[in-house]
């Protein structure tokens, strides 16, 4: 065998070598992991004693609403210039082909 | 517009007046609070997030299929919605999440595979901004691939470990907590078929402009 391939086995080898320590390696760590808490799988309506607030919920749920109607106007507005600026052009040009004598 | 659009789009209206006093009768939820109000948004939402790339996708198909340009149109229509429902989804998510995860996001197959979703709706729309002759097919083959997203997006909340709630929550509703999340439903699905007439109308006057160009300059 050559000198250089000598060489490319030896670095193939290392890099084996540095892969299977990094999947040694991965396991305890993945397992050291915290586990997530488990999904609720119903939503029960609150009985007489509120549930405690440490993050305040108000300016997050007003948060969510102003987003959704606010994306919702502004897409619509949007749509309406859009279609509104293409429906004079259709005009323009119609006033155009007519001046010219076409259809 | 068609003559229903009108009356179609008042009682859109109304409904979205008449949605936060049902939000705001419902009870809070015993282990969220009342920040858990952001699904009767949220979730319409995403279904409707659902809903515009399976129709883009077999609209693509369509297209690829038969090559009609009406089917071209609704793709593209549906394709900016899937990226408005997607991003309204996907902000309104986190904003729940942090209350009652006590996190803003998690990696998780729900979220991961929604913003995938959406990316993918991006994709379609950059295609046929920047894309140049031909790629409304390119489009139409990236659509397909949205569309196959979407069951994934579905049931990931069911077989992988996940936060998120699963789908199993909506069944089990009480009366009065789901009567307002239906309401909110059939509000966005109204919404949403007001939003593709209009996309659909700008798409017919485009083609009609371009057919006008073409006769002045012959």
């Amino acid at each position: 065998m050559s000198p250089s391939m000598n060489n490319g086995m030896r670095v193939v080898r290392r890099a084996l070598g540095v892969c299977a320590a990094l999947l040694l390696l991965a396991g305890p760590v993945l397992a050291g992991q915290n586990q997530p808490p488990q999904p609720q799988d119903e939503f029960v309506p609150v009985g007489n004693s509120p549930a405690p607030e440490q993050i305040p919920a108000a300016p997050l749920l007003i948060g969510a609403y102003i987003v959704v109607l606010g994306g919702l106007f502004f897409y619509v507005l949007s749509l309406s210039r859009r279609l509104g600026a293409v429906q004079q052009d259709v005009q323009r040009l119609e006033g155009e082909l007519k001046r010219r004598g076409r259809s | 517009m068609p003559k229903w659009f009108t009356p179609a789009a008042i009682l859109c209206g109304l409904m979205f007046i008449i949605s936060p006093v049902l939000i705001a009768r419902a009870p809070d939820e015993a282990a969220m609070g009342m920040v858990y109000k952001i699904y009767y948004y949220h979730m319409p939402s995403a279904w409707m997030f659902l809903l515009a790339p399976l129709v883009c996708g077999v609209s693509s198909a369509f297209f690829l299929a038969r090559g009609r340009a009406e089917d071209d149109r609704r793709a593209w229509a549906a394709a900016e919605l899937t990226v408005l429902f997607g991003a309204l989804t996907l902000i309104t998510g986190p904003l729940w999440a942090r209350r009652a995860w006590g996190t803003w996001w998690v990696w998780d197959a729900r979220l991961t595979s929604s913003l995938v979703g959406w990316m993918i709706g991006w994709a379609y729309l950059i295609l046929r901004r920047y894309g140049g002759p031909g790629s409304d097919k390119l489009a139409a083959g990236v659509a397909l691939f949205g569309a196959v997203n979407v069951p994934f997006i579905y049931i990931s909340v069911n077989y992988w470990r996940t936060i998120h709630p699963p789908t199993t929550v909506v069944p089990k509703l009480r009366a009065d907590m789901g009567v307002p999340l239906w309401f909110c439903v059939f509000a966005f699905l109204l919404l949403f078929i007001l939003l593709m007439t209009m996309r659909l109308r700008l798409e017919h006057a485009r083609t009609r402009l371009d057919a006008m160009y073409v006769a002045l300059d012959e």
